[in-house]
């Protein structure tokens, strides 16, 4: 089992249809989005839910008005601004539950939150591992290390050959969930600018944990001299460069379509190319 | 006016409305541009403003004075995030599982604990003529983007129209930046992703009650779902930047729009004077905004 992490720095790369093309031409793999703040794949993927489970994850500061005197301790102690007129604002708690050690009257209590939930679903290009998030929850790194888990031990028993993950956008708390003990990871890009410098931030992350990566560029011919910049900055980083898939909007009809691109136009420049990098990221 | 700019799904132009926005208004007011997308800021590459200011954002985290330290287990059973633990002869801390919330070291009998700054990012400013950029970039390989997106925060100029560029997604980075805004402009396209993905920014907008509109990027293609759920949830679209080439090749080289096309500058003044008009008009019933409660 080979556990593959598709990334893009920056979002909006084409990452999502890459995975689900990915998906689509092995037939031999468990997915799994781990972009659990903005899950995208099931979209494509049309699986049906099988398995639903709630995300249940840190705590939040909870005060007992009856019992508080308003001495104003935890107020003053608490570094995240949490607790205005005695009142816990649940957003900015982060659940270090500081405030309930010091309370002299014992009137704050530490309550679990139910932060979201993870589905294990089947869809006809196989098993797919997705969660939501609840809206302005922490902790996306958490359930990041859930559904990878869960995907890890359906993909044994299956006995499926590959752990095809769509990640997070960013080099943040939710991508280092994704990555660590992943065999492999492919940035998908795009040669603007921004595209250009969040690569190479998310290299350096895949290089801090020692994860070896290869990159594609997608919608390539939208500024071919940037594509070349990207090639000669892997050759020069020592980086795998695994491809390069033209601009066409034949990606976006496929998507309003619900198929992954090289299901809905097989014989297209831009399914081809996908092809060719999923060869290149499997042998 | 504090306005921020966020969007569910990543890659949709929320960095091109940014920027372009803040750059239409400077000719005419004094702006302030706040990235908060610390993880992939970007806004500069577009604006290209020497950076004249920069700043370490620590967090402080424990350092144990192992000669007054007795073993006696107190700071490990109270730290929620287990980054300390104590061993028979040793503590270990573990500083990335740190938040630093101090708890530790004010709850340790023996004043064994003081804290250490440990550096997870930057704070940078730049400046010119009426655009001030302030922009946070969080360390590579770190967790903590909350603490980096609140020192950037610090420096709201509320002398200035204020814009916030806020990072993807729905999670605490995205309440933590677009807290205090005034309005929130949600930037989307026409596409199923990009459609699933506004109606989780539009949950986190209602739940802070905050007035929010819509722009759609790269339109042209079938945006009646787009069109259709904006009418339902009475959300005002507010802007258009249509799917085209040559708006595509300029952001692939760093250009902003604004310079590019120089009708676009009317455009994204226009836009705000709109929004503006919104917040001045009060909560109008287009934004879904719930009732006050009374209590
Ligand atoms: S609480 Fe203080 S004395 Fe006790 S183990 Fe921790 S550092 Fe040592
Ligand atoms: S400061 Fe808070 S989070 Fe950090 S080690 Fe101490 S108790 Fe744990």
């Amino acid at each position: 089992m080979k556990e593959i992490v598709i990334l893009s720095g920056k979002g909006g790369t084409g990452k999502t249809s890459v995975v689900a093309s990915f998906a689509s031409l092995t037939r031999d793999a468990v997915m799994v989005d781990c972009d659990v703040d903005a899950a995208d794949l099931h979209l494509v993927l049309n699986p049906q839910v099988e398995e639903e489970n709630e995300f249940w994850s840190g705590e939040v500061a909870y005060i007992d008005s009856e019992k508080c005197n308003e001495c104003g301790l935890c107020q003053e102690l608490c570094r995240f601004d949490a607790i205005k007129n005695f009142k816990v604002d649940p957003v900015s708690c982060e659940g270090c539950g500081f405030c309930a050690h010091i309370c002299p009257l014992g009137a704050v209590d530490m309550r679990q939150t139910m932060a979201g939930h993870w589905f294990v679903s089947r869809s006809k290009y196989g098993t797919l591992v997705h969660a939501k998030l609840g809206i302005a929850q922490e902790n996306s790194g958490k359930l990041v290390s859930v559904v990878r888990q869960h995907a890890r031990t359906i993909a044994g028993k299956e006995n499926a050959k590959y752990i095809i993950s769509d990640g997070p956008p960013g080099i943040g708390c939710p991508v280092i969930s994704s990555l660590s003990g992943a065999e492999a990871a492919l940035v998908v890009t795009e040669p603007t600018l921004s595209g250009i410098h969040d690569l190479e931030r998310v290299l350096d992350v895949c290089r801090h944990f020692g994860i070896p990566s290869a990159v594609c560029v997608n919608k390539y011919d939208l500024n071919d001299e940037n594509t070349q910049r990207i090639q000669d900055y892997c050759s020069d980083q020592g980086v795998a460069f695994a491809g390069k898939i033209p601009f066409d909007n034949i990606v976006i009809e496929a998507l309003i379509h619900k198929l992954p691109v090289v299901e809905y136009s097989p014989e297209c420049t831009v399914s081809r190319e996908i092809e060719r990098v999923w060869q290149f990221i499997t042998e | 006016m504090i306005l921020s700019v966020a969007s569910g799904k990543g890659g949709t132009g929320k960095t091109l409305v940014a920027t372009n926005l803040s750059l239409a208004l400077s000719s005419k007011t004094r702006v302030q541009l706040l990235d908060c997308d610390v993880e992939e800021p970007n806004d500069n590459l577009f604006l290209r403003l020497p950076i004249s200011y920069s700043q370490f954002v620590y967090i402080p985290i424990p350092s144990i004075d192992e000669a007054k330290c007795t073993y006696c287990g107190k700071c490990s059973e109270v730290c929620a995030y287990n980054a300390i633990a104590v061993l028979p002869q040793k503590v270990l801390v573990f500083p990335e599982l740190c938040h630093g919330c101090g708890a530790c070291s004010y709850l340790c009998p023996e004043e064994a604990i003081v804290e250490e700054g440990k550096p997870v990012g930057v704070v940078e400013k730049g400046k010119r003529d009426n655009l001030e950029l302030v922009q946070g970039l969080l360390n590579v390989g770190e967790t903590m983007a909350p603490p980096v997106i609140r020192a950037v925060k610090k420096y709201v100029d509320v002398g200035r129209e204020v814009i916030i560029d806020v990072s993807p997604g729905t999670s605490c980075p995205v309440v933590e930046a677009i807290e205090g805004s005034d309005f929130c402009l949600l930037v989307t396209e026409p596409t199923p992703f990009g459609l699933n993905d506004l109606a989780l920014a539009v949950e986190v907008v209602r739940k802070m009650d905050i007035p929010c509109g819509v722009v759609i990027n790269r339109a042209g293609m079938e945006e009646g779902e787009t069109e259709r759920y904006c009418r339902e949830q009475g959300l005002p679209i507010l802007l258009r930047i249509p799917l085209d080439r040559e708006i595509a090749a300029l952001y692939s080289r760093g250009i902003p729009l604004v310079e590019g096309m120089l009708q676009w500058r009317e455009v994204f003044y226009e836009l705000f004077e709109k929004i503006s008009a919104m917040v001045d008009g009060g909560r109008n019933s287009g934004d879904g905004i719930k009732e006050e409660h009374q209590e």
